[in-house]
């Protein structure tokens, strides 16, 4: 019963946190931040409990760490079917933990509509965690697409728009609605597809992971079926031709909101695709691997450039998440052991990288109440501490070793040579291009000439807790990742073989 | 043929409907007062919606050769009541009590609801060419009368006329069809033009003819493209209570018959006439969608969106086989209810009348500030006209797209994902609106205690509804399998 609440509790959260602004706007931060704790909390005593030896691998049925089972809609055999493995823990602790931080950066930012500010808040994370315990491909594309909705709130509510006024956040809202929305349909087209395609073969009408796993596709159908899921993916993770929402939904969104998308909405994609589009589609994905891994390459050196070109401080760190996840992208379609596991470092290591310097941002904002980097400069012993703490997730970033990034990157690159040498031996130079976009940040932002020369307010308890928690961990993460390594290793040992196997016959056909 | 109580029984809930009409009439001759004929209408209207009860133990049962009452025709029977008797508890508020409110006669509202709803029963039941004739005309001319009630508004009267000159045209358009269908076949029933078209293989061309020609008719009062031109301007100048009529129990009662005649005589949809339905679905969801864009009235936008929503259901009705009629009856219902709490608002924004309704899309603007659970209610209906997960629309979604890939329409399931990705645009637009900062015009607001009054807890319900079915559809689904034809 432990995995139903893991989602209840945010969305009964939420409605408190709604509620509890009829006796003042603290009272909603703090149950938020309850809540959240709570989340965590459950998500510390299951990893410390469970055993993540269990995983879906390819021939037998899956086995699940937990999980839960209940009825939903028998006419189309849909069932509420919740189960835990080491990948969907990392990713409900990244969650929760993210959740935390973007309760506590918001608490005074936000001074309007409290309560139903962090009614959204409390939901999308509800969304996203039944995103990563969803394995009824019905109930996964019910939270994919309703948590959308109180993301758009949130940017569109309570987001800035440009200075220039050109881009508003319900321009920037909207895009984001309607890229994800347009693209989840598609894979909605796919998944009923694929449904029906079993139930043809079988004569049972099931939207369950563990029976769809089994069903046989023709060459043609399970490419455009993977194509469908591949696309609703792309979209989030994102992929570069599909990635225009990213960039104007992060610069318009409240700094919770930059927090989330970066940390946790673009796993979903990563998590979606070693979920469900590989072991469901392992021909396919391993004939689509050279593709993939090329876009990759596009998105790394693409956001890398356009990261460097960018004078928002927010867009900047926005490019720079389209050029990391152009790496998550390389290593998941390698199909090798260590790249895996160097995906699921990489994307907890960016979850708590770009969420610090999404808050680092934010604090600027809220001092400069500008995220021009024109407009800085000089603020190096303007401001206590946080230039300082900046460099360092700035040092994070571009893959300094002892932080988790570097951890993730080396072994992406290392997983992904012995497949794919050239890819990697240019996704490698890549780097250069993340140091150079990184230190420019640094750069624009604190040194040169001084804009002015007032002394701005030093970072407060809240604030320092916030980031130097986020750089321990990511440290943490850079020198011993084992325990990160050891629970994922069942599951990320599932999909390689998944792939692996569709590798070789795809080598012995040809 | 003799007609036993069996017959009188599953005829029940149009007896008591036409009974109800008489009484009605009766007292408004007997003593003009507002809440006596509310009364009387929701009293015959609850009574007919409690006779389906019987009626079904003796279904299906064919009452002479024009009706035949099966569960199909009761549950479209009993969407229509439902929505008729949620049109005419918003009429009530909407009409106002006392000096406030309408200025004009009130109770005539009332009767020309019931008749029209009595039309749309006969029509759902249809097995014959002149019941489906006479239900139509009985479910459209008191709509003439319902769009011009408001007849000291230019819109209203202007909505009336073109809603009369083009309803008479598409009748004319229906007759001419129905007469080419009778020459090559001989029979005015459903079930005897199915065989005899089927007999031939492929329809001869005159038979195609005369079921296009009834295609263009039903297409009209279905706002189908390219028949959908007069859809903004009535809804836009019908009182509300009325739009969410003509959008719901109208609407519905003709589609139903539509089912009929094309599930009875499949044959009739082979050949060029699946072929012209597939791009009337196409072309209905994308212009609906397209002209709703820029509409800054509440009313045409909904006019317009109800002009996609057909289209939606135009691929399940191209696809006519497998689930295609359980996606029908799913998703008619969740419009319905979707349609009925948005145009809901909308009359409650607009009660008691003053003149002119507040459909113009800046009187919504904060709205959440000032009536939040008013606000809620809209959400969820353009949540739902969107198709977003826990709202029933995207149940109602989920088994169009689940019809269109089992009957392999690719085209067709590939307009509907970019018709609905345009239509969030709208959609969300309406949301967001309700949220912003509250502007300081002078406007025209719901009143205060609007949830207590009969018209604000039927649309609490109907929002409840929605939300439990979104999260919850199986109690619909197994109805709606007990329906089929």
């Amino acid at each position: 019963m432990i995995l139903p609440w893991l989602i209840l509790i945010p969305f009964i959260g939420g409605l408190l946190c709604w509620q509890g602004e009829r006796f003042g706007p603290t009272l909603p931060r703090w149950i938020a931040l309850i809540t959240m704790s709570l989340l965590t909390g459950l998500g510390l005593y299951l990893w410390s409990t469970g055993t993540y030896t269990y995983a879906p691998a390819p021939g037998v049925d899956p086995t699940w760490a937990v999980e839960f089972k209940a009825q939903w809609i028998q006419r189309f055999g849909i069932s509420v079917h919740l189960a835990l493995d080491g990948l969907s823990l990392l990713m409900i602790l990244l969650t929760g933990l993210l959740g935390i931080l973007s309760v506590l950066c918001s608490w005074k930012e936000i001074q309007r509509n409290v309560g139903f500010f962090h009614l959204n808040l409390m939901w999308i994370l509800g969304g996203v965690v039944g995103v990563f315990l969803a394995i009824d491909l019905f109930m996964f594309f019910f939270f994919w697409e309703m948590m959308l909705v109180p993301m758009y709130f949130l940017i569109a509510l309570w987001g800035h728009s440009s200075a220039d006024g050109k881009k508003t956040r319900i321009y920037a809202a909207t895009k984001f609605f309607i890229f994800t929305q347009a693209s989840g349909l598609i894979m909605l087209v796919a998944i009923l597809g694929l449904v029906l395609v079993h139930f043809n073969q079988t004569g049972v009408i099931t939207f369950s992971y563990a029976d769809l796993l089994k069903t046989k596709l023709s060459h043609s159908t399970e490419y455009i079926l993977m194509l469908g899921f591949f696309i609703a993916f792309a979209v989030k993770l994102p992929i570069v031709p599909l990635h225009s929402w990213l960039p104007d939904a992060h610069a318009q969104a409240p700094t919770a909101g930059s927090v989330d998308l970066a940390g946790i909405l673009l796993k979903t994609a990563a998590y979606g695709l070693l979920r469900f589009a590989l072991p469901l589609f392992p021909n396919a994905s391993a004939e689509f691997a050279p593709i993939a891994m090329i876009l990759g390459l596009i998105g790394i050196f693409y956001g890398a450039f356009l990261a460097f070109a960018q004078t928002d401080i927010k867009r900047l760190i926005a490019f720079s998440s389209v050029s990391h996840m152009g790496f998550v992208l390389i290593g998941i379609y390698s199909g090798s052991q260590q790249a895996l596991q160097g995906v699921v470092v990489q994307m907890l290591a960016h979850g708590l990288s770009a969420a610090a310097l999404f808050i680092l941002s934010g604090q600027l904002y809220e001092r400069l109440h500008t995220r021009d980097m024109r407009e800085m400069g000089g603020l190096w012993n303007k401001i206590a501490y946080l230039p300082a703490i900046s460099l360092f997730f700035a040092a994070a970033s571009l893959g300094l070793p002892g932080t988790g990034n570097f951890v993730g990157e080396f072994l992406i690159l290392i997983g992904s040579f012995v497949s794919a040498p050239w890819i990697t031996a240019i996704a490698t130079s890549g780097l250069v291009f993340g140091s150079v976009y990184s230190l420019i940040m640094i750069h624009r932002a604190y040194f040169g000439p001084a804009k002015t020369e007032e002394i701005l307010k030093g970072m407060d308890g809240r604030e320092l807790i916030m980031v130097l928690g986020l750089a321990v961990l990511l440290v943490l993460l850079g020198i011993y990742p084992q325990p990160v390594l050891d629970t994922s290793s069942a599951t990320m040992h599932g999909v390689q073989q998944w792939l692996g196997t569709a590798f070789t016959q795809l080598a012995s056909a040809r | 043929m003799d007609l036993t109580i069996q017959h009188f029984i599953a005829l029940a809930p149009l007896l008591i409907t036409s009974i109800t009409i008489v009484v009605v009439m009766l007292g408004i001759a007997w003593r003009r007062n507002h809440s006596q004929s509310f009364l009387l209408t929701v009293a015959g209207l609850n009574l007919a919606l409690l006779s389906i009860y019987p009626a079904l133990k003796v279904a299906p049962l064919v009452v002479t050769p024009l009706l035949q009452i099966d569960t199909f025709a009761l549950l479209y029977i009993g969407i229509i009541l439902v929505s008729t008797l949620a049109c005419v508890t918003l009429a009530h508020a909407y009409l106002g009590e006392g000096k406030a409110g309408y200025p004009g006669n009130r109770e005539e509202l009332y009767l020309l609801i019931l008749l029209s709803a009595a039309g749309g029963m006969v029509l759902v039941a249809a097995q014959h060419l002149a019941s489906l004739f006479i239900g139509l005309e009985l479910l459209s001319v008191p709509v003439y009368g319902l769009v011009a009630y408001a007849f000291f508004n230019k819109r209203s009267l202007e909505g009336g006329i073109k809603y009369m000159v083009l309803s008479a045209a598409g009748s004319a358009f229906l007759l001419f069809g129905m007469a080419l269908l009778y020459a090559e076949s001989g029979s005015l029933g459903f079930g005897e033009i199915g065989k005899a078209i089927a007999a031939t293989g492929l329809p001869s061309p005159i038979a195609s003819l005369g079921l296009g020609m009834m295609l263009v008719g039903l297409g009209f009062k279905l706002s189908l493209v390219p028949f959908h031109l007069w859809t903004p301007d009535v809804y836009e100048g019908a009182p509300a209570p009325v739009a969410a009529f003509l959008a719901t129990a109208s609407k519905v009662a003709v589609f139903g018959v539509l089912v009929r005649l094309f599930q009875i005589s499949p044959a009739a949809t082979s050949g060029v006439l699946s072929d012209v339905m597939s791009v009337i679905a196409v072309a209905s969801i994308l212009i609906g969608n397209l002209l709703a864009l820029t509409q800054n009235n509440l009313k045409r936008l909904l006019g317009y969106s109800s002009i996609a929503h057909f289209g939606y259901i135009m691929i399940a009705m191209v696809a006519s086989k497998g689930m295609a009629v359980e996606a029908i009856n799913v998703y008619l219902v969740t419009y319905v209810l979707t349609s009925l709490g948005a145009f809901g608002v909308i009359t409650l924004m607009s009660s008691p009348y003053s003149g002119r309704d507040a459909d113009a899309m800046f009187e919504y603007r904060g709205l959440f500030w000032r009536r939040p659970y008013l606000t809620a209610v809209l959400t969820v209906m353009m949540l739902s006209l969107a198709g977003i997960p826990l709202t029933t629309g995207f149940i109602g979604k989920f088994y169009i797209i689940a019809t269109g890939v089992e009957a392999h329409l690719w085209w067709l399931t590939g307009s509907l994902v970019v018709g609905s990705a345009i239509g969030v645009f709208y959609y969300l637009r309406v949301m967001v609106t309700l949220y912003l900062q509250d502007s300081k015009i002078q406007r025209h607001d719901a009143p205060f205690n609007w949830a207590q009054r009969a018209g604000g807890v039927m649309l609490l319900g109907i929002t409840l509804l929605a939300f439990f079915l979104g999260v919850y559809p199986q109690p619909l689904l197994t109805l709606v399998q007990h329906a089929g034809l």
